[in-house]
């Protein structure tokens, strides 16, 4: 089972990227654990510059922007 | 260049509906569809070009550039620069802070980048070109690079590490180099090209709303508010009204699309440009949320001193737009 982190600090653009990513392990029924890190410090450890941020097992996938769901599926793959 | 815009506003508004070209009613209408549509054009354009520059120029690019360079002060020109060409997104102001300073990058040039990136954005620059011309909008921009860069420079004189939170004060004594962070992307330009523009829709998408009711306030000023009604109560240069407009614009958070409709109609009523502009400044600039957010990573000292000087900056400005558009009508 994957872990996916979605790495931001509540802003529109996190809790867009927060949706689509649901939506998309949901339609490709894809097990894995979906966990919401707004913590800055926790953020921070990641080096990364924007958010929001995909990481999935402890590799940042998506950094700076909402993903389409191609972009999901190829950094879950 | 918008001719055939408003060929277009007058056929829908006066031959399509059927309103008198001469009643008030037509002439707001008139005036409220030309210029959304002219707004909204610009907007969707400036914000691809932008996009077109952060894709080969990502934060990541800069950061490296600042820091591996000897730049001779003009890293603070470079860091300010940078922040009026990447979309200003107040969610990422925290992690661009830290991860900047984090990446060896001195205070005040992350300061520059930080007080420029709110003040020049894609959307106030296709606001103000539509609103108030080329002219003006060339000298919001370099002045609000220069402020960023005064700014910047001014507060990294004042060795304030020593106010950051210790946990980032710890990130900067331990400072991880790290080396392998940007990788450049070598996907060809009409690949990433679609992807650019389905963003810069996304930002004209989220903000149209906002345009729509600034202008409707604009138009509905410029019908009902009489020719130099701020005139007689501001206009005519009083100095005061400058610092007075930042006072009254930083508890108040508005983005740049709702605002600068408004302030054209106003500075067309009669209040002077640079007391507008301070207004304008201050209200996108300066924000209560913005330093809720930063107070995760500065103490209330620090957040005090930063916002002090980018407020004197502000009302420095507003003095030199003052200053420089006094005679002149920069509105054609």
């Amino acid at each position: 089972m994957k872990i996916i982190k979605i790495l931001g600090t509540g802003c529109a653009k996190c809790k867009q990227t927060e949706a689509i990513i649901k939506e998309v392990i949901a339609k490709e029924s894809i097990e894995a654990n979906v966990i919401k890190v707004e913590d800055i410090q926790q953020i921070m450890a990641y080096n990364i510059l924007s958010t929001p941020a995909v990481v999935v097992d402890e590799v940042v996938k998506i950094k700076g922007k909402v993903p389409s769901a191609q972009e999901i599926i190829a950094a879950l793959a | 260049m918008f001719d055939w815009l408003q060929s277009f506003a007058d056929w829908l508004i006066f031959q399509v509906i059927g309103i008198e070209a001469e009643s008030h009613l037509g002439m707001a209408l008139n005036f409220f569809v030309y210029d959304v549509l002219k707004i909204l054009i610009l907007l969707f354009v400036i914000t691809v070009l932008m996009g077109i520059v952060n894709a080969y120029f990502p934060v990541e690019r800069l950061r490296d550039f600042l820091n591996k360079r000897k730049l001779y002060g003009l890293e603070y020109f470079f860091a300010s620069f940078f922040g009026a060409v990447t979309p200003f997104c107040s969610c990422s102001s925290v992690p661009l802070f830290i991860g900047f300073v984090q990446g060896g990058i001195p205070l005040g040039v992350t300061f520059a980048f930080l007080i420029t990136s709110p003040l020049v954005n894609e959307i106030a620059l296709a606001i103000f070109l539509g609103m108030f011309g080329i002219k003006f909008t060339l000298i919001y921009a370099i002045l609000g690079i220069i402020l960023g860069m005064l700014g910047g420079m001014v507060l990294g004189k004042l060795k304030l590490e020593r106010y950051l939170s210790d946990w980032v004060q710890q990130l900067i004594l331990n400072k991880n180099k790290v080396q392998e962070d940007f990788e450049s992307e070598q996907t060809p330009f009409l690949k990433r090209l679609p992807y650019i523009t389905q963003e810069a829709w996304g930002i004209v998408k989220s903000i149209v709303l906002y345009v729509i009711i600034g202008i409707a306030i604009g138009a509905f000023m410029h019908g009902y508010v009489p020719e130099n009604f701020f005139e007689q109560y501001l206009g005519d240069g009083q100095w005061w009204t400058v610092p007075l407009a930042v006072i009254l614009a930083v508890p108040l958070y508005a983005n740049a699309a709702g605002i600068i409709p408004v302030i054209q109609v106003m500075v067309v009523k009669g209040i002077p440009v640079g007391t507008a502009i301070a207004f304008m400044m201050a209200t996108i600039g300066l924000s209560i949320p913005e330093g809720t957010l930063l107070k995760k990573v500065m103490s209330l000292k620090l957040i005090t001193i930063f916002f002090g000087t980018v407020t004197f900056f502000i009302i420095l400005s507003g003095f030199i737009f003052n200053f420089i558009f006094k005679n002149s009508n920069l509105l054609l």
